[in-house]
């Protein structure tokens, strides 16, 4: 059965703060296998003008899915979670996540379409620190595969 | 935010150094740690075979976070990238042995743009097969 359409446009409450650590920017840095000395060591973040390390391009993204399911797994929108997949994603980057951001996401359904039977869910969800300052916008593609003929 | 890759050096066209990221079920078990996605198909044969997949798959965000490195590592700044996006077209199988899987990817300048941007078209590609599409990134350079 198709998504409800009016679901479009809903905006959900910002999520309470994520402190990013820099021991866990190290964490993700590591797991990814990425040397960069912008991510560990302080002198040279700030030798390329950052305050401090800075995470990888794709770290927020723990962030922000943490929101986005939040979203999708809202039992008034009725979407089969355990068929979700991720179809698209993208980042658009005002500056970089750094150690000692505190992020709030405010999640919002950007589309929401069926096709040959799955639905497709795009979520914006927009990061800001706590002075306010916008820090980057993820846009999240979410595919729940049709359930198979019984 | 100082790249160290100067726009003026740079055409459409430009190649940036390919890389090669292996991927073995113990990258993915240290992935899943570091993001929180602990999802089982990323781990868990059984589990991956039950839902219909050949095998354990790597999580799309830990090829989408390999593939910009090759943009990061050229730009010299992590910072300089301004935009990234893809699309999962197909998942990156990691057998259980010590050699796992390799993610391939490439890169070349894909167009100039205003305010010393450039965006770089990314290729991703895990054993013959693309697995991101419309792979790109827009970054500034010096």
């Amino acid at each position: 059965m198709a998504l409800d359409q009016s679901f479009v446009g809903r905006t959900y409450p910002p999520t309470p703060a994520y402190e990013v650590g820099r021991e866990k920017i190290r964490e993700f840095a590591e797991a990814v296998g990425d040397a960069n000395p912008a991510y560990v060591d302080p002198e040279a973040a700030k030798a390329l003008g950052h305050p401090d390390v800075i995470a990888p391009p794709t770290f927020v993204f723990s962030i922000t899915f943490r929101a986005a399911s939040q979203v999708v797994q809202d039992p008034q929108l009725g979407l089969d979670y355990s068929r979700v997949v991720h179809g698209d994603q993208k980042f658009a980057y005002v500056r970089p996540v750094r150690a000692g951001d505190r992020l709030t996401v405010t999640s919002t359904i950007e589309g929401i379409k069926s096709m040959a039977g799955n639905d497709i869910v795009d979520v914006r969800g927009e990061v800001h620190d706590e002075s306010g300052e916008h820090v980057v916008t993820a846009w999240t593609k979410l595919v729940a595969r049709a359930a198979e003929e019984a | 935010m100082t790249a160290s890759m100067a726009y003026e050096s740079v055409e459409v066209g430009t190649e940036l150094p390919a890389q090669s990221f292996p991927v073995t079920r113990a990258t993915l078990v240290r992935y899943a740690g570091a993001s929180g996605d602990f999802n089982p198909i990323h781990w868990n044969e059984k589990f991956a075979r039950e839902v219909g997949l050949p095998d354990v798959i790597a999580h799309g965000m830990f090829t989408m976070a390999e593939a910009i490195r090759v943009v990061t590592d050229w730009a010299g700044d992590p910072g300089a990238v301004v935009e990234y996006g893809v699309r999962f077209t197909r998942p990156v199988i990691v057998p259980n042995d010590e050699t796992g899987a390799t993610v391939e990817v490439s890169g070349k300048i894909g167009a100039k743009l205003d305010d010393n941007l450039v965006r770089v078209d990314l290729v991703a590609t895990s054993a013959g097969a693309k697995v991101l599409g419309m792979s790109r990134a827009v970054v500034r350079l010096a």
